[in-house]
């Protein structure tokens, strides 16, 4: 193989491992919320906000590899691909990780009162995305096309839950409008999380393109 | 595999130089109006394959021709035709500029004369529009008198377009054209290329496989004389189907 060849695919493997890195720094403050929320820690919520730079320093350091390595290599075909593929991945990446962030902060305002209700969807949906969070980097690493339409399938599940938290809490409120201040924010982190779920399936469609160079919408 | 008529295409076609096969039945459809590029590793049949569409491969002694190739669905591999007047309709231009030892004038009024063209008036129009189409005319219409030979390389080469142009061909085979050219130079003629598609049919030999991303609309790409893979030129270069054109391209190997 020739050097410029090794150059372009170590840098391709170093770029995938600070993919793996700052993946698995987003599940970390996904995770976290739920432990935040169920415990109104603030401090914890404060250390996501605060995770969310370490997130955001990561997808720019990946980006600027990704360009240099378009602009010196000028890679073809899968190389393109992934290159492609990695900087859409860290986009979503980066997406989630505010989406995070987005969670702690709602979770602040209901921080010093006692949680309406045991949390249980919001939680499961965190559990869903965080599962499929994993088998989006391991298809990823791997380029395992199959595997990552399949995580994307599930993201109907985290729908699910998001109307079943809406349903739930427009019953409260409607009951006893003094719930809406505590109500609130808990259906807004209901629909960021879903967000998050769409992200998740993005990254999916991206492992699919760089695989298969076709462009498909899971998103449905 | 493209909605575009063929303005030439090859069928079955080998090419032998004596015992040597050079090309192994290629069957290719060249698009109309389009810029059509050949890659493939050195001594993988391009230029040979370049040569077949205006039978230049006959100045080779010993080469041998199966299988058929068509202009506008005729046969050019046919005793009826007239070679001449093929290398008049399919003009080429080749890897190092080769003007002629005259003036700018005389070099793009050669092939009009040649043809029967005396009138200064008429020959004056021809030489005029072909440098504008080359876009030349305007670093030289103040030196149509001076040598073609104090021209710097990528000015000789666009001499050698317009020269080409002169004759009112239909299709230009560009033989890795800007090899010999500095980057700029290179643009230029890559812009004429895109200039030039609307009036005529473009194929061009390149090793510069950027070059052939850069400038053309479907790519064909040859291994050993056979044809791999062809296709627009977006998709090939983003998902070849073949993975010898992947390994290719992404130079795993070649």
């Amino acid at each position: 193989m020739s050097a410029v060849r090794r150059t372009l695919e170590a840098d391709i493997k170093e770029m995938e491992e600070m993919v793996l890195q700052m993946g698995s720094k987003v599940r970390e403050s996904l995770r976290l919320t739920v432990k935040a929320l169920k415990g109104r820690d603030k401090d914890l919520m404060n250390w996501i906000i605060k995770n969310d730079d370490v997130i955001d320093e990561l997808a720019r350091q990946i980006d600027q590899k990704a360009v240099a390595t378009i602009a010196t290599q000028q890679p073809m075909a899968s190389d393109l691909r992934v290159l492609i593929g990695i900087i859409r991945t860290i986009t979503d990446l980066e997406r989630i990780g505010d989406l995070s962030e987005s969670v702690a902060k709602e979770g602040l305002k209901i921080a010093d009162q006692p949680l309406l209700k045991p949390l249980i969807d919001i939680p499961r949906m965190v559990e869903i995305i965080d599962g499929m969070l994993e088998d989006a980097l391991q298809a990823f690493m791997l380029r395992d096309a199959n595997r990552a339409e399949k995580m994307c399938l599930r993201d109907d599940e985290i729908d699910g839950l998001r109307d079943q938290v809406q349903r739930e809490l427009l019953t409260y409120m409607i009951e006893d409008p003094r719930t809406i201040t505590r109500a609130t924010p808990l259906l807004v982190i209901s629909l960021f999380l879903e967000r998050a779920g769409d992200h998740t399936t993005n990254i999916g469609e991206h492992v699919i393109y760089m695989v298969t160079g076709e462009v498909k919408d899971l998103n449905i | 595999m493209t909605s575009i008529a063929a303005k030439m295409r090859t069928e079955s076609v080998s090419l032998f130089y004596g015992k040597n096969q050079a090309l192994k039945q290629v069957t290719l459809s060249i698009p109309r109006n389009q810029i059509t590029a050949i890659i493939g590793p050195s001594g993988c049949g391009k230029s040979s394959f370049l040569r077949l569409f205006n039978r230049m491969n006959d100045l080779i002694p010993q080469t041998k021709v199966e299988g058929q190739v068509y202009l506008e669905e005729q046969p050019i591999y046919n005793a009826r035709i007239d070679v001449v007047e093929l290398r008049k309709k399919v003009g080429m231009v080749f890897q190092k500029p080769n003007p002629f030892p005259m003036s700018v004038f005389d070099n793009v009024a050669y092939g009009p004369r040649v043809h029967g063209i005396k009138d200064r008036v008429h020959l004056e129009e021809i030489v005029e529009r072909c440098l504008k189409q080359a876009a030349l005319w305007d670093e030289v219409k103040d030196k149509l008198k001076t040598s073609a030979l104090s021209l710097s390389g990528g000015q000789q080469q666009r001499l050698c377009i317009a020269r080409v142009l002169a004759v009112e061909p239909e299709v230009i085979l560009l033989d890795e054209p800007c090899s010999a050219l500095d980057p700029i130079s290179t643009m230029r003629i890559e812009d004429l290329m895109q200039e030039l598609k609307k009036g005529y049919t473009l194929i061009i030999v390149t090793h510069n496989m950027q070059q052939a991303a850069r400038a053309s609309d479907f790519t064909a790409f040859l291994l050993a004389g056979e044809l791999i893979e062809f296709g627009p030129t977006k998709e090939l270069f983003t998902a070849p189907r073949d993975s010898r054109t992947e390994g290719y391209i992404t130079g795993r190997w070649g």
